[in-house]
Formats: C-alpha cells, structure tokens, sequence
C-alpha cells in the first residue's frame, strides 16, 4: 500500500498553523501598537478620553491573546510552570513578558482616572515592556536556525511594523470617538506605517522565495546518492509529526491566501485611508481597520503555513 | 563524560519494525505512561512511537538499492529542544546524556517539536504531553535484570544486530569502535545539534566488490 498524503504533496510540505497562535500573535501585537499609539498622544497632549479608552483596549486585546494562547497548550493548568526557563527560552521570556506588559497597562490606566503625575512614567516603562515583549514573541520563531523562513531579521522587523501599523490604524478609530484632534496625525502615521510593514513583508515574502533548504534528503538520512525516494515513512495512518507540519492545503491555496493578506492587511487600508483623508466620510477608517484586523489573520496564518520543517523530508510517502 | 547512545548498522536492518513493536510494548507498559494507540483496527489508525522504521529507494533502476532506516531521539550532544522548552520538562542528563522529558512538568505545547529537526518527538494525543525515546532509561540500570539483558528494548529485540548501544565517548566501547571502524556518521550535520546516535553506512560485499574489480580489470586490459 502506498499513497501520497491525499493533498500533501511534495513541494507543499509545510507546517500546520495552530490558530490559537495565530490569535495569540496578531491580538498581542494589535494591542502592543495600540497602546505605543495612547502613550504617544499623551506625549503630545491627547484628551484624557482617548488615553483612558486606548489603554483599556490595548489591555483588552492583550488579555483575549493571552487567552488564546491557552488553547495552544495539551496541559493548560500546568500553564504557570511556562514561568520556569527564562534563562534559556524565547517563550518562557514571552509568557513573562506578556503579564508584565497587561499590568503595567492596568496601572497606567489607574495613574490617569486618578490624574497622578506620575502616569506618563508608567507609560514609558510599559512601553519598555511592550518593547521586550516584540522582542521575546520576535525571537521565539528567529531562534529555530533550521525553519530558514523564520531565522531571518525580517521576523522581528515584521512582528514590530505590522503591530505599529495595525495598532495606528486602531488608534485613529478609538480617536473617530474620543479627541478629533489627533485623528489627522494617526491617519498619516496609518497610512506611513502600513507602507512601510507592507515593503518589508514583500521584502520576506521575496527572500523566503529565493530560499534553498539547507536540509535534503541526502543529509536526512546520510546517504550521498543523487536520487533517493521514500517508499515507506513507517506507518499507515498519520502521526503527530504529519499532523502538526503538512497543512495539506494546495499550492494554490496558499497563493491566494497571500494574495488575500497582501491586499487586506496592506493596500485596502492605504487606499481607504487616503479616500478618507481626502474628504471622504470618516467612517472609511472604520472599514480600513477591519480590513487590516482580518488581514493580519491570513498574513499571520501564511507565516506559520510558509515554514518549511526539515523532519518533513521524513515524512513524504503514507505505507 | 559518558554520552550513551545507539548506533544503528544500515547495512544489516531488514525493516522487520521488530525494534517498533518491542519499544512500543516495553515503553507502553514502563514507567514512561501508555503510550496513545488510536484506531489499531479502523481507517486511520495513530498513535505514539518512539522508534520508526523508514524504507527508502536509494539510486536509479536497475542500479537500486532498498535502504531500512530506523530513526528515534538521537539524544544529540547539542539538543535543540532542551534550551528552547519554557518549563525545564525537557532536559539532558549529565550523568549519562540522555534528553528526556518530565511528563509531569510538560504542559504540551509542542515548541520542542518544532525545535527538532529530526522529528524526533512525539506529542501524545491521548495525555496531551510531549513523548520521545528514552533509551529505555527504566531498563538499562535496572539491576533486577541480568546484566546482558540492561540494553534498551529494541536493541534486544533486532534479530540482525543492527542496534548497538553503550558510550560513544569511550573509546574502548563497542559503539566508539564501530563508529571509528566503519565511519560512522550523524544525521543533518549543518544544524550542528552533535547527534549521539550515530549510523552505519553500507557496505560492498565481496560480490560486489570482485565484480568491480574485474570490471575495472576489463577497462585496463581494453
């Protein structure tokens, strides 16, 4: 008995994304650009409405990926021990870093309902928190040297802009409601910072195409013959390891999905917003952030289906 | 420091999966908790293993070759899956290097597979914790058992010899030995992760090493 894996075809060996993580990364960093946009109106002045209600957002956002985060796990109630190796994990730091962050979010939002002077300083170490967070969530997927479409400094760079990006855009709705008068300067820092996350995700896009997997069949199983084909991987059904790195989605299907990001996380809310700016009704902002919110969805789906796992070179054949 | 390890001779397994199902049964039953074994008579039967046996098809016709290829942990010397997991569940031992996995600490959220390269380690379904080849740490220093029987459960179990086991930083033991004689050699190389286990390559047999030789005696004498 031999089959391919139905629609797990060579070529298309990539790994499963798990939305928990899909959820848990694009609401974390929705949140985290969100409140970098509440601190930087109380930098500039902003009314006390738009910081009190940016704040519970990003507080919010941050809680429900936290949340989701939860669904990843096979033990969810041992979840605390996660805490244990920051000495050594990317993702222990993160687990850390997250509550850091949502705490320091809470004690901000109480330095301003009670008008302390001392809520910009709790702002700015948030923000320090925010920052550490980017990097850890950053780092957990750079740190696998062998998924050469994760190790790359795009990785960060991408975590970083399209939470900015996405977080501006959110900033100018919550604005739409509580202070008219930064709405103009998050409309052009919107539509600055999602050109900008969209010519560096094109830019990773382009470098993971032009990638060559270090890993071949010849260095899997050590033998130096050109042509090598798997007859059997061991088992008749699946296992784990098919579960968790094929997706089993068609090549086409993944081409559309990026497509679908491309234009949802990117040029739908550019050309919405510059609609918008130009004297178009407000409420375009509206259908700009929704936009971007689903696109971040896709965009963050096809990073995770984009990663190609070396052990898939040992699972090709089903018999 | 002593590195224990397996080092597996490609050039006599016969792909009998006898070192499957005797590591199945003996980890199943052991102190490693069962082991998920879903659908056994159904459509899509799964379940955990530590140990796989691959078959590949090495060459072109009429020149082939079938190649039974064991794979399980390699309990590598620089494991990638230790430093990354975010509870301390995965470790390394000092004593004696094994990588193992607290399934008590484990709260399964899969970084440490993502993290191997091999696709050594096994999330199980059924207790939801991460699983892998422990050399069959419960058997080897159990001194109930007769001394040539401390072996992990699939070394016992190959009928070919194909499994052999011990230190591979001793350079007096049978695997060091092996691994030096018969040019031993580590999967994927270039990530630099050190594999313990090591492989045996194949060999040419006298056949076919006459056959070349008058072959290329042919090629002088033209």
């Amino acid at each position: 008995m031999q089959a391919t894996l139905g629609s797990r075809v060579r070529g298309n060996d990539f790994m499963n994304p798990a939305f928990s993580v899909v959820f848990l990364t694009t609401l974390c960093g929705l949140g985290q650009g969100l409140f970098v946009m509440t601190l930087l109106g109380h930098i500039i002045g902003a009314q006390p409405r738009y910081l009190l209600l940016g704040s519970t957002l990003a507080f919010l956002l941050a809680a429900f990926g936290l949340i989701a985060s939860f669904f990843h796990l096979g033990r969810p109630e041992r979840a605390w021990r996660s805490i244990m190796q920051f000495r050594t994990s990317w993702l222990s730091r993160e687990v850390i870093a997250l509550p850091v962050f949502m705490g320091l979010v809470v004690l901000y939002w109480l330095a301003l309902r009670s008008g302390s002077d001392s809520a910009l300083v709790i702002g700015i170490v948030a923000f320090a928190a925010c920052v550490a967070l980017w990097i850890c969530t950053g780092m957990i997927y750079t740190c696998l040297a062998f998924i050469q479409e994760w190790a790359s400094p795009y990785t960060m760079a991408n975590f970083i802009l399209i939470s900015l990006a996405s977080g501006s855009t959110l900033a100018l709705c919550v604005a739409l409601f509580s202070d008219w008068g930064l709405v103009h300067l998050l409309a052009y820092l919107s539509v600055l910072l999602t050109i900008s996350a969209g010519l560096v995700r094109g830019a990773s896009l382009l470098r993971n195409a032009q990638l060559k997997p270090k890993s071949t069949l010849q260095s899997a199983i050590g033998i130096a013959n050109a042509k090598i084909t798997q007859r059997s991987m061991g088992a008749t059904g699946g296992s784990f390891n098919t579960r968790e790195f094929f997706h089993g989605q068609t090549m086409a299907f993944l081409r559309s999905i990026k497509w679908l990001f491309i234009a949802l996380t990117f040029v739908v809310p550019v050309l919405l917003l510059v609609i918008a700016l130009n004297g178009a009704p407000s409420f375009l902002v509206l259908f700009a952030m929704l936009a971007q919110a689903v696109g971040l969805v896709f965009e963050r789906w096809f990073f995770f289906a984009q990663a190609r796992h070396p052990q898939n070179l040992y699972y090709q054949v089903v018999s | 420091m002593t590195q224990l390890a397996l080092v597996i001779d490609l050039n006599v397994c016969v792909g009998c999966h006898a070192c499957v199902t005797s590591c199945k049964q003996w980890n199943t039953s052991g102190s490693a908790g069962p082991l998920l074994d879903a659908n056994p008579y159904e459509k899509d039967p799964t379940g955990t293993f530590f140990n796989r046996v691959q078959t590949f098809e090495v060459g072109e016709y009429p020149d082939t070759q079938t190649v039974h290829f064991p794979k399980s942990c390699l309990h590598c010397e620089d494991p990638p899956c230790v430093p990354v997991c975010p509870t301390g569940a995965s470790y390394k031992r000092k004593e004696d290097g094994i990588v193992l996995v607290d399934y008590d600490k484990c709260i399964g959220c899969k970084y440490c597979a993502w993290a191997c390269p091999y696709g050594a380690r096994e999330l199980d379904e059924g207790r939801k914790v991460m699983t892998k080849c422990t050399l069959c740490v419960d058997r080897i220093y159990d001194e109930t058992k007769p001394k040539e029987e401390r072996k992990p459960a699939c070394v016992m179990a190959c009928p070919t010899n194909a499994r052999l086991f011990g230190d591979i930083h001793d350079p007096e033991s049978e695997v060091a030995k092996a691994i030096a004689e018969r040019d031993g050699y580590q999967l994927m190389p270039e990530w630099n992760t050190k594999p313990a286990n090591h492989y045996l390559p194949r060999r040419k047999t006298e056949w076919q090493q006459a056959a070349e030789a008058s072959l290329s005696g042919l090629g002088e004498r033209r």
